[in-house]
């Protein structure tokens, strides 16, 4: 026998499920009046500092067919590269959105502001990036993954340096297609499979 | 000046054990099969991005918010059902109490029915559930929820799948990498050794994290029982001193 360590395991997580709109942005679910509206409705207020962006995409499954009872949340850093809660911050980036892909059609739009660099490990930068975390029925533990961004320099990011299938860092940048506009499927499995990360 | 200086720094996050967590693909739960990936998950330390998060106030949460047997009604008339309290810690890998932090919540009515245009359960609808309620953990980490017990209920899995009765719970943490969604099930109910979700954890001890215990210290005589769920997620690395050029 050894001496026992007082750490603690995690929780296990369990999939979100079909009906975790009922609990995270409610009103989109139909369930209204219970609060005065759903959480992370925006990711920056009006007058947020930087440019404006509009990213949208959808989420695949192994057979290419878009789910339409997706969640996703996302979490990013001011157009200097500040987090929410950090000094200097910009007041009117909340960082934090939720959306969820459209019943019909399974499209998702994230409407924000493009983010500034962002420190990495060991004197590093991180090239503008947005992280994006994905539940629904059938994914068990949420998916991690990130947005990075076409038209900015990506050569020295330490996270897309280690993705050993050059290729494959694809699937981490959107694609620019208009003034502001940008483009990002995710793949959860397959062909052009998305790279997902465990941090 | 020296030109490396020993920093106090505890904030990178404590890679997650995924052998503590569900499989990714299971075939008994069969809409696993194509939503998981393929390839192996890309590690790395965490970063700024992940030990960062989203910082709820107290002015979010309203009066009824943690009350899912009212809030639908907005007190005007409560849910049906068996009337418990739900309550519990909301801890890290360190032992340390997660204040502050939002827990969000969401269930199904006593009849086993979720408010929602994709349940065709015919099981009705109460007029006074929704069915969501959400709390900001206090200072200790102690959250509570007086609800309803939901229902068991079946799902299109294989030919006689039923779901035990269960909570979903959504936790922030302080940063996006501490970030889980998972279920609170009940002492005692038969149906979670022949659940294919519950079943995606491997390990059994694992599995019994997941079941709330009847807690009649905190019932109230003639009003609820209690049940108690406590929460556990990644803590950060408790490295006291890192060694980083000045001025990082
Ligand atoms: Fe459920």
């Amino acid at each position: 026998m050894v001496q026992k360590l007082d750490t603690l395991t995690e929780t296990p997580s369990q999939t979100a499920g079909p009906y975790v709109h009922i609990g995270c942005i409610p009103s989109f679910a139909g369930v209204e009046g219970v609060y005065p509206e759903d959480l992370g409705l925006r990711a920056v207020e009006q007058g947020a500092k930087g440019e404006t962006i509009t990213i949208t995409g959808s989420v695949h499954d192994g057979t290419g067919w878009t789910l339409r009872d997706a969640m996703l949340e996302s979490w990013q850093a001011d157009a200097v590269g500040l987090y929410p809660g950090q000094d200097g911050a910009d007041p009117k980036v909340n960082g934090f959105c939720r959306f969820a892909a459209d019943k019909d059609s399974g499209e998702f739009t994230l409407q924000t502001i493009k983010p500034g660099a962002v420190p990495g490990p060991d004197g590093t930068w991180q090239a503008p990036h947005i992280a994006l975390w994905i539940v629904a029925r059938g994914i068990n533990t949420g998916l991690q993954t990130r947005i990075y961004f076409e038209d900015e320099d990506n050569s020295a990011d330490p996270l897309l340096a280690r993705i050993e299938q050059r290729p494959r860092v694809e699937t981490l940048i959107a694609k620019k297609t208009g003034d502001g506009q940008y483009r990002f499927d995710i793949r959860l499995q397959g062909d052009g499979e998305t790279v997902f990360l465990d941090i | 000046m020296p030109k490396w200086m020993p920093r106090m720094t505890d904030a990178r996050l404590i890679p997650r054990d995924r052998s503590a967590h569900p499989v990714p693909r299971d075939p008994d739960y069969k809409t696993s099969v194509a939503r998981s990936p393929n390839l192996p998950l890309l590690s790395m330390p965490s970063t700024l991005t992940e030990e960062t998060g989203p910082v709820f106030g107290h002015g979010l949460i309203g009066a009824l918010d943690n009350n899912l047997i009212l809030n639908f009604s907005q007190g005007a008339a409560p849910a049906i059902g068996e009337r418990i309290l739900l309550h519990g810690r909301v801890m890290d890998e360190n032992a340390r109490p997660v204040p502050n932090t939002l827990v969000e919540i969401w269930q199904a009515n006593a009849g086993g029915r979720y408010r929602h245009v994709k349940d065709t359960y015919f099981a009705p609808l109460d007029p006074n559930f929704g069915g969501c309620g959400r709390t900001l953990t206090d200072e200790n980490g102690q959250y509570q929820f007086l609800t309803i017990r939901p229902g068991a209920y079946p799902w299109p899995n294989r030919g006689n799948d039923w779901r035990p009765m269960h909570v979903h719970y959504s936790i922030f943490g302080q940063g996006f990498g501490q970030r889980l969604i998972t279920q609170c099930y009940f002492e005692g109910d038969p149906l979670i050794d022949r659940c294919p979700i519950v079943a995606t954890i491997k390990d059994r001890s694992q599995i019994d994290r997941l079941v709330a215990p009847l807690d009649m210290a905190r019932a109230k005589p003639m009003d609820f029982l209690a049940y108690k769920f406590d929460i556990v997620l990644r803590g950060r690395r408790q490295t006291m001193f890192e060694n980083r050029p000045e001025g990082m």
